[in-house]
């Protein structure tokens, strides 16, 4: 568990934060681009020698009233987002970087790591001659070897485009599902935090606004805002049942079942799908005739009107909250309150491959 | 045609790679203190390390000269501690020569720290390296360019030192009469045979240490933001 | 009648202009201050002026072998003009003796020297003696004909320093780094009141005589050639002597 206080006053800007960090899982830390999230993120790895305050892992203080343990001696793993690979090294040397000094501290071995992040063929190529998504492969093999206590992400995907992306999200929720280490990502992309987190940190001009477990927060139509209304979308968890001959995949959820563009994974894997609020549409009554081929029914628990013409509707379906965004009139027209059950419609195309990802054990 | 005497050459070569060895010994934490620190007393700092530059040598020799006489407060105390004086000593050409030399110690340095950044250091610090650890690991392979041009510059301008070692050395065979000095004396003394055998000696030598040491710097990588 | 006026004054600016020369000098460093003073008088005595440049002997006569167009170098030996008429550089037969140096042993420290040169040399505080380079200067050879006169020059050997010049002997023992130093008695001349000193007798060591030479650019310049003429005369003589120089 770590334990944060901290406090940094750097010109106009100002971070006070003051929060508990789950001992497993990912974190996500989630805000806008000038938020202190990087920030916070080096305060906790001891690179900002000027905050004021309390951090503490587990039993081991960090800092405390202006001692100041030294980074190299806390344990902590950092992924930089521009990597910061040794030039003069080759892969494998700034793998082995990490490896002698951590000798003995029961960090995983140099196979398991390669082989985990598929890093085999590049471990004699010099660093300068590797792709964005290979730098940010060995960056994390490296940061893993130094037998960490925790892993500190600093938007590892930013510089990367949606392809790379796309390769890396599998070997991060390997990683969280594997490792015995916590997580604590930051991130701007809500595409990622959806995939990943199992707790959410929002933070926003230096203060954090919310926290909690992240199936509920992004359910929840009052955090909509924090996360902007075009990005709101919730989870819904499914397990694969089995592959169709049109090249659909048919998933079992709680609430009734799901056909998707094809899902290449085994049958019986448990997945975690964004939904986005915005693709679903409700119905009073089972509908006939749509194209669209998923219809979950639900019964509404939240309904929250802005200032334009929006709606934004919670349901429960099965055991899953989800969001959908309509228009106040359609709400109106429909007559649509706390408790009315409903039928939720979703086109499978409009689940994008990017919104697919592996659950985990305890949430999905 | 009669070889000259080569002792000037043997004393200014030591002197060099003394001086050398000393300033970057020094030099480097100078160096960087002044590429890391966010204090206000930068520019101080770097106004001092760069006065060596624009001060003619001969004022800078005859300041020393009256520093290191046994007459003043510091000249007469290393007079009572050690039985020698600085003046008309190695030690003191020594002394002179690495004040002389050293903006062209730490200058280069300085670039190459700033060129190198904060980055490569957190980086090494999160993977469990303390800070000599750090410096050996990374700082030095990734500057390797910045000791070299450091050393070179320093080694070459302390070969072609004059102004100071007139004032300070009182041209003493075998302890200060460097080459610069045995060159100007030929000169004087309208001996052009050996001033031209010295100064090209000089010239040639030099010449092969740069392209020497430039050769070598090709190997070296250059580090990448 | 305005005539014979103009015509008068015509003749007088006429004269004038044709008496008014300017001269390029060469001088060796150690009688600088001297031939400022001497110079300042050549120019109210004769209305010709001088252009005054300083340096060492040998730095001279190199810029004067690659053609430098002065008209008229004041050595601070005879060896140089010498040369420099052999070589066709000056004309034959115009170097003569201008000034000859006088030799003193001074020290920074007024109780230092007394009147025994030879105590104050081989003194057991006495760490080093400051000479011009013998093979510089002329003044470097006589303050080793004095010591060798003494009986002390091997005695003394490690404590000896050189200056590049006469000049630069005198820095060294001004500033206390060389506790005694063999200089020229015109450089105590201009720093009067500081440190103690004793001049050396003439007989010990062999004369510094001071030579000067009209060069080539100067053959036919009036005021070089009236300049010469000057020097050898009683007040150029007189000034040299209040200077802490000797003459023929």
């Amino acid at each position: 568990m770590l334990e944060v206080d901290i406090r940094l006053d750097f010109g106009a800007f100002s971070l006070q934060v003051r929060q508990g960090f789950a001992g497993s899982g990912v974190t996500a830390i989630f805000g806008r681009s000038g938020s202190g999230k990087s920030t916070l993120l080096r305060i906790i790895a001891g690179l900002e020698g000027r905050a004021a305050g309390r951090v503490a892992m587990d039993n081991a203080v960090w800092q405390d009233s202006g001692q100041l343990m030294p980074p190299e001696r806390r344990g902590v793993g950092y992924v930089f987002q521009d990597t910061r690979l040794f030039p003069h090294l080759t892969v494998r040397g700034n793998l082995d970087f990490a490896l002698t000094r951590a000798r003995g501290l029961g960090g995983p071995g140099l196979e398991d790591v390669v082989q985990a992040l598929d890093l085999g063929p590049l471990l004699a190529r010099r660093t300068t001659a590797l792709s964005g998504g290979e730098k940010q492969r060995v960056a994390i093999a490296r940061a893993l070897l130094t037998a960490p206590k925790i892993l500190l992400m600093d938007e590892p995907l930013a510089a990367l485009d949606d392809a790379r992306k796309a390769e890396i999200l599998p070997y991060l929720e390997r990683l969280r599902d594997t490792g015995r280490v916590p997580i604590l990502y930051v991130s701007h992309s809500m595409a990622e935090v959806t995939r990943l987190a199992q707790q959410i940190v929002v933070l926003s001009a230096g203060r954090v606004l919310r926290a909690g477990p992240a199936a509920d927060l992004l359910a929840d139509p009052d955090s909509v805002t924090l996360f902007g209304v075009r990005e709101a979308g919730a989870i819904l968890t499914a397990r694969v049942a089995g592959q169709e001959a049109d090249g659909l995949t048919r998933l079992d959820t709680s609430a009734g079942p799901l056909l998707l563009p094809r899902v290449d994974v085994p049958v019986g894997t448990a997945l975690r799908i964004r939904i986005h609020a915005q693709d679903v549409i409700l119905s009073r009554n089972r509908p006939e005739g749509l194209s669209a081929l998923n219809i979950l029914p639900a019964t509404i628990t939240a309904l929250r009107f802005g200032d334009g013409p929006g709606a934004m509707v919670q349901l429960r379906a099965g055991n899953d909250l989800l969001l959908a965004r309509i228009t106040r009139r359609s709400a109106a027209a429909l007559e649509l309150a706390e408790g009315i059950p409903v039928f939720a419609i979703l086109k499978s195309v409009a689940v994008a491959q990017a919104d697919v990802g592996a659950a985990t054990a305890e949430n999905g | 045609m009669t070889v000259p005497d080569l002792g000037p050459l043997w004393l200014t070569l030591h002197l060099a790679g003394i001086v050398t060895a000393v300033l970057l010994v020094i030099g480097t934490p100078i160096a960087w203190w002044l590429a890391f620190t966010r204090s206000r007393l930068k520019p101080v700092v770097e106004a001092l390390t760069a006065l060596p530059l624009v001060l003619p040598p001969t004022v800078l020799g005859f300041y020393l000269l009256i520093l290191f006489s046994p007459r003043s407060a510091v000249g007469g105390a290393w007079l009572d501690l050690t039985g020698t004086t600085l003046t008309f000593s190695f030690l003191g050409l020594v002394i002179g020569s690495v004040i002389y030399s050293l903006p062209f110690t730490v200058q280069p340095l300085q670039a190459a720290f700033e060129g190198l950044g904060r980055g490569p250091l957190e980086s090494a610090a999160m993977l469990r390296a303390g800070p000599f650890d750090r410096f050996r690991s990374v700082v030095l392979p990734l500057s390797a360019r910045g000791f070299l041009t450091a050393s070179v510059l320093t080694f070459a301008h302390t070969l072609g030192e004059f102004g100071v070692v007139l004032m300070l050395g009182g041209n003493i065979p075998g302890r200060t009469k460097v080459i610069s000095i045995a060159i100007y004396e030929h000169v004087e003394t309208i001996n052009y045979a050996d001033a031209h055998i010295l100064s090209a000696g000089l010239l040639v030598f030099s010449f092969l240490v740069l392209l020497l040491v430039y050769s070598v710097n090709r190997r070296f990588p250059v580090a990448v933001g | 009648m305005l005539r014979p006026l103009t015509l008068g004054i015509a003749l007088c600016l006429a004269t004038t202009t044709a008496r008014a020369d300017e001269a390029l000098i060469a001088v060796a460093a150690n009688f600088a201050g001297a031939v400022e003073a001497i110079g300042a008088q050549f120019t109210k005595d004769t209305g010709h002026t001088l252009l005054i440049t300083t340096g060492s002997t040998g730095k001279l006569y190199a810029q004067i072998a690659e053609g430098a167009p002065f008209a008229v170098m004041l050595s601070a030996d005879a060896k140089t003009p010498a040369r420099i008429e052999a070589e066709g550089l000056g004309v034959a037969g115009s170097s003569f003796t201008y000034a000859i140096g006088q030799l003193s042993l001074y020290s920074s420290d007024p109780d230092r020297i007394g009147t025994d040169a030879k105590a104050a040399l081989t003194a057991a505080d006495t760490l080093f003696i400051a000479i011009a380079n013998p093979d510089l200067a002329p003044y470097g050879i006589a303050a080793q004909e004095v010591m060798q006169a003494l009986g002390v020059w091997d005695a003394v050997q490690p404590k000896i320093v050189m200056g590049e010049n006469i000049g630069q002997a005198f820095s060294m023992v001004d500033t206390g780094a060389a506790q005694v130093g063999f200089v020229a008695t015109s450089a105590i001349h201009e720093n009067a009141g500081k440190g103690g000193h004793l001049d050396i007798p003439q007989d010990m060591f062999t004369p510094i005589r001071q030579d000067a030479v009209l060069l080539l650019p100067g053959a036919d310049n009036p005021a070089a050639i009236a300049f010469m003429d000057y020097l050898k005369g009683d007040t150029a003589k007189a000034i040299a002597q209040t200077h802490g120089y000797g003459t023929e």
